[in-house]
């Protein structure tokens, strides 16, 4: 025990004498988190729009002034009938520009129909689908509200709409799984991946193997400081979440942190097993980025919907711990699920753990021959 | 004399390859034992069996008295080792090193502080105590790693191209220390590339294609292969054997 004890006091002062490791553990997290949550922001609000308005009654004006109190848009310009419309996206000032034609109410009135055109900057395309989506909703809400109240349509089928689990739609409810995914995978794979291949390069690897110590505990030694590090961060990224930005805990804490350690573990055993494959710190590295980032950002669902991917990319994505991890905790955070509905999930990462594991003392016994 | 490392008919097969051709040598208590050979001729993987960082394929093998396949925990408490790429922990003090590898042979506290005064007062080191390692010049880093490496008192230290990359006077003094620990009664286990340091051990063997094929004092090695110096005696094996 004492042993033990002396390894991590060493273990600690690798970690705190080395600015960028320091750096990547402590500033990483909080930085990925602000930045995905503030500045990444898939949320529309306050995007400026354009009207063109050529009747100037009082249904155009109706509608502008609901369209602007609603948050979402904000009036950035106020376009003549001989304004270039096209000039104005040009200048990339505004996002959609929403036009009126001539005479607007009292076609409306006479036809009981009349047209609003949508113009939208689409080489943004998803801004440009969501920005129309939500004018659409707007105006067509304040038709029926406004205009039809007193008419009574025969068989009216009215869809109601309520986003369960997250009423307000923040795309933050659905970084903060991703960025708690990514984050403790960074950290536990790659950090000690990168400590073990470290002290192979450097000769001191021999050096421990040829002393008292045990395989098991040269390898516990290293292991043990990133899992107390990565289960702070786990912590950090929750009260972050929580604090700046309003994610919910619905279901159990214990829960949520019993998954997280599982994850961690998880990651730490194949941080393990790319060391022993990686000859030295840059291969662990250039393994752990391209082999953990990029396919947690890409094929986990954190991002992008995993349904409509191409199905061999479907598949290739159940390899990805990140996957099951982001479905554990998004169930526990924002549904309040308990075990019962994801020990499936759980199992698969226990069975993953167990995996990189089994294969990391296999290949250690192979290296030390 | 006492036998530290007895080895009867030692092979290491890698596959179909044999780095290691049925060896046979003791080793006795505080000699320096010069363990020679080209790169790629074996000396590498025996040293690594002796330290039981390997195991072999056959044969038997005794270090500090206890057997290689059963004994692997006893030996490794006995011996000391270095390696060719130097082994201390570079954002590590010196006191910090010397803390940590006390720490995991067991030293008390108390004994690895006097012990530290010791070392740091014979390398002249003590106004560097709280220096990193990685601040201090090669010679002086490869010192403090031999002398680490028998903090622990160990019955033999095993030194992997020891002084790799130092200038022959740093190599001198360095050799220095060896004589210093052989005279304490540890015996010395090193490999080298350098002619000039076989000449300094007191008995040499050297190793072609994974078999031993001279084995005798530095002296009796010239003699019967009629050289002036190892460097000789080295080369007129290797054209033997081709």
């Amino acid at each position: 025990m004492k042993q033990f004890i002396g390894f991590l006091r060493k273990e600690f002062l690798h970690i705190f004498r080395d600015p960028r490791t320091m750096l990547i553990i402590f500033l990483l997290p909080i930085v990925q988190l602000l930045l995905f949550g503030k500045v990444i922001n898939t949320d529309i609000q306050n995007s400026k729009i354009a009207i063109l308005d050529q009747s100037h009654d009082n249904t155009t004006r109706e509608i502008t002034s609901k369209l602007m109190s609603s948050g979402y848009f904000v009036l950035g310009e106020e376009l003549m009938p001989s304004d270039d419309v096209e000039d104005v996206f040009r200048k990339g000032k505004v996002k959609m520009v929403v036009t009126f034609g001539t005479n607007f109410e009292q076609t409306l009135e006479r036809d009981g129909k009349v047209d609003v055109q949508l113009l939208a900057d689409a080489s943004d395309p998803n801004t440009a689908r969501i920005l129309t989506n939500y004018a659409s909703g707007i105006i067509n809400d304040y038709v029926k509200k406004e205009k039809l109240k007193n008419i009574e349509l025969p068989n009216q089928i009215n869809t109601e709409v309520r986003m369960l689990y997250n009423e307000g739609l923040k795309s933050v409810y659905m970084f903060v799984p991703g960025i708690m995914a990514m984050i403790l995978m960074l950290i536990s794979a790659m950090m000690t991946s990168i400590s073990i291949s470290k002290e192979k390069e450097l000769g001191t690897m021999e050096v421990l193997l040829a002393s008292p110590l045990k395989p098991i505990q040269i390898v516990l030694g290293k292991v043990t400081p990133y899992l107390l590090l990565s289960f702070v961060n786990a912590l950090t990224i929750i009260i972050i979440g929580v604090f700046i930005f309003g994610v919910p805990i619905k279901g159990s804490f214990f829960l949520l942190m019993a998954e997280s350690f599982l994850f961690i573990l998880m990651a730490l055993s194949l941080g393990i097993l790319i060391s022993t494959v990686a000859p030295n710190q840059m291969v662990a590295m250039f393994i752990s980025v391209l082999a953990l980032m990029l396919p947690t950002i890409l094929l986990s669902g954190f991002m992008f919907p995993i349904e409509n991917m191409p199905l061999p990319l479907r598949i290739i994505s159940h390899a990805m711990p990140p996957r099951w991890f982001i479905v554990i905790i998004k169930n526990i955070m924002l549904k309040g699920t308990g075990i019962m509905y994801v020990w499936k999930e759980t199992l698969i990462l226990m069975f993953m753990a167990f995996v990189f594991i089994a294969l990391s003392i296999k290949n250690f016994k192979i290296r030390l021959e | 004399m006492e036998k530290v490392i007895e080895v009867h008919n030692l092979v290491k097969k890698f596959g179909s390859f044999v780095a290691n051709d049925h060896l046979n040598f003791d080793v006795f208590q505080g000699e320096i034992f010069g363990f020679l050979g080209a790169n790629g001729a074996g000396k590498t993987t025996a040293m690594k069996i002796l330290c039981g960082l390997s195991s072999p394929t056959s044969g038997q093998v005794k270090v500090a008295g206890f057997d290689i396949y059963k004994e692997t925990e006893k030996i490794k408490r006995n011996i000391g080792y270095m390696s060719q790429k130097f082994s201390l922990y570079e954002d590590m003090t010196i006191a910090e090193n010397i803390r940590f590898f006390s720490g995991i042979y067991g030293i008390s506290p108390k004994n690895r502080k006097e012990k530290q005064d010791k070392l740091l007062k014979d390398l002249d080191l003590e106004s560097a105590k709280d220096s990193l390692i990685g601040s201090l010049p090669l010679g002086w880093k490869q010192k403090l790693a031999f002398s680490v490496a028998i903090f622990h008192d160990p019955k033999i230290v095993f030194l992997d191209e020891p002084t790799g990359g130092v200038d022959p006077i740093t190599r001198r003094k360095f050799w220095d220390l060896i004589y210093e620990a052989s005279d304490r009664g540890i015996t010395i286990f090193v490999t080298t590339h350098y002619m000039d340091e076989a000449e300094y051990c007191n008995r040499v063997s050297i190793m072609n294609e994974g078999r031993i094929e001279a084995l005798d004092t530095p002296d009796n090695l010239k003699k019967q292969f009629g050289a002036k110096n190892m460097d000789e005696v080295f080369l007129k094996i290797a054209r033997n054997v081709e």
